[in-house]
């Protein structure tokens, strides 16, 4: 895959500070009990990991200290997560789910 | 003889198309509304929708189509938008735009809009306006797209694609960049009702299909993380049939200005097919229960080559619409997939159309639905 940045995609990095944009809700999905995040004409299944660092991204919090909150939670090396999400944030970033 | 397929669990839907009207100021020849449009003295009132959206939420639709004709022209919009905020529908206006307001999106916006979703016809005014026999729409959508960015809700642009437009495809996506639209619908027109009615004035050649798909897929990554487009081929020219609606009664309903509840579009095409109001019945009976619902729902109604197909469960035997309107009967296989005994005539087709030249458009008005 060519990494080559197109001019106005978002770039997550460990000092991104992610958040949901206006558009796209994460909420419970009481009628099959599962989460779901809604956006313009897509819904999208998080699985529990992606809820737990989506529940995260709030804007003000930066992808490092995301990363060593979910260290915390879970007694999981911290940069193995920070890799992990950084990664898994990229892709919902070109999904459009996330901005930074 | 096959023993029948056992019939899947009816899910909840997931996405309800809301026609509040087929009122519209565009006269789009290949509009998906119905030939016969409904009148605004049929339309629900206010109260009625309010208690319809309430329903689908209840019923687990999560996203709420704003459609038309146009929805704008209902002066309730604002209402409608905020009882789907309260019921936690998310809410997509699907727009011409041409009559929209700064102060009117302001309102929409505040009242709890989501999304909203812009058709262009062209990126070249002139021809843009021609297509849509609208004089000056082209730059009224401009406009109204900037204020949707300005606003800070997200922008979709839909662009149906024919012969008469397919040639601005690079332009069309450079506009919706330009836009600060993060999606571009890149839509083959689909040939029903009106399209099916102007069908050699809009289908394009096969060339020109494969061209528009390999100018997506460079522009996609190009501009990954920029504009996700979406693309719809013609089915004219696949080998296997699209899975219409994500399947009969699957995932997706759709309400008619007047309240009658549809598995697509275009089903009121199909004779033999009740289709009930929901002055009369629930949503959730409607979906659950209605013979419309249910005859073509699942695989037990497949017919061979269908019923033993290894994608049955993948392209749900395509369009009914479409093998009512090609192969005469509903309840055949539709023409798109390789399998049927007319699908060489039915490519066959497209590719001769395609290479005549254009008859003159028929625009979707009242007027010219009747006219033979």
């Amino acid at each position: 895959m060519s990494e080559a940045q197109s001019p106005g995609r978002v770039v997550i990095g460990p000092a991104s500070k992610p958040a949901l944009p206006r558009g796209v809700k994460m909420r419970h999905d009481a009628t099959r009990d599962r989460w779901t995040i809604l956006a313009p004409e897509r819904v999208f299944e998080p699985d529990a990991i992606a809820v737990a660092v989506l529940q995260l991204c709030d804007g003000v919090r930066s992808v490092e200290v995301i990363a060593a909150e979910l260290a915390n939670t879970y007694n999981a090396p911290r940069e193995r997560i920070l890799a992990d999400i950084v990664t898994m944030l990229q892709g919902l970033a070109d999904k459009g789910v996330v901005v930074a | 003889m096959t023993a029948p397929a056992i019939e899947p669990r009816v899910r909840a839907p997931i996405g309800m198309l809301a026609e509040l009207t087929h009122r519209c100021p565009l006269q789009c020849p290949y509009c998906s509304n119905p030939l016969e449009l409904e009148r605004v003295a049929g339309e629900l009132p206010t109260q009625v929708w309010l208690d319809v959206l309430a329903q689908a939420a209840e019923l687990g639709v999560l996203h709420l189509h704003l459609s038309g004709g146009e929805p704008t022209v209902r002066q309730d919009l604002e209402a409608i938008v905020a009882q789907a905020a309260k019921v936690g529908l998310y809410s997509n206006l699907i727009t011409a735009a041409v009559t929209l307001t700064r102060e009117r999106l302001d309102r929409l916006a505040a009242a709890g809009l989501d999304h909203v979703q812009i058709s262009i016809q062209d990126a070249a005014p002139d021809n843009a306006d021609r297509i849509a026999h609208y004089r000056g729409g082209h730059a009224k959508k401009l406009e109204a797209a900037r204020w949707v960015r300005e606003i800070g809700l997200p922008l979709t642009i839909n662009a149906p694609i024919h012969r008469q437009n397919i040639a601005s495809l690079p332009a069309i996506i450079e506009l919706a960049v330009s836009l600060g639209a993060r999606r571009l619908e890149v839509a083959h027109v689909q040939y029903y009702g009106w399209a099916l009615r102007n069908r050699q004035a809009l289908m394009p050649t096969r060339q020109q299909v494969l061209t528009s798909a390999q100018l997506v897929e460079r522009a996609r990554e190009r501009l990954r993380g920029v504009l996700t487009i979406d693309f719809v081929v013609p089915d004219y020219y696949a080998s296997r049939p699209k899975p219409c609606m994500g399947g009969w009664g699957r995932g997706s309903l759709n309400i008619t200005p007047s309240g009658k509840v549809l598995p697509c579009h275009a089903a009121e095409t199909i004779p033999g097919l009740v289709f009930e109001n929901v002055r009369d019945r629930s949503l959730r009976e409607i979906w659950l229960g209605s013979e419309a619902f249910n005859r073509f729902r699942g695989t037990g109604w497949m017919p061979e080559p269908c019923r033993s197909c290894a994608f049955r469960e993948v392209d749900w035997g395509g369009c009914r619409c479409q093998a009512l309107a090609f192969a005469g009967d509903a309840g055949l296989t539709d023409p798109a997939c390789a399998k049927s005994p007319l699908h060489a005539e039915f490519a066959a087709v497209a590719g001769r159309e395609a290479a005549q030249e254009p008859p003159p458009l028929v625009f979707r008005n009242p007027r010219a639905a009747t006219a033979s």
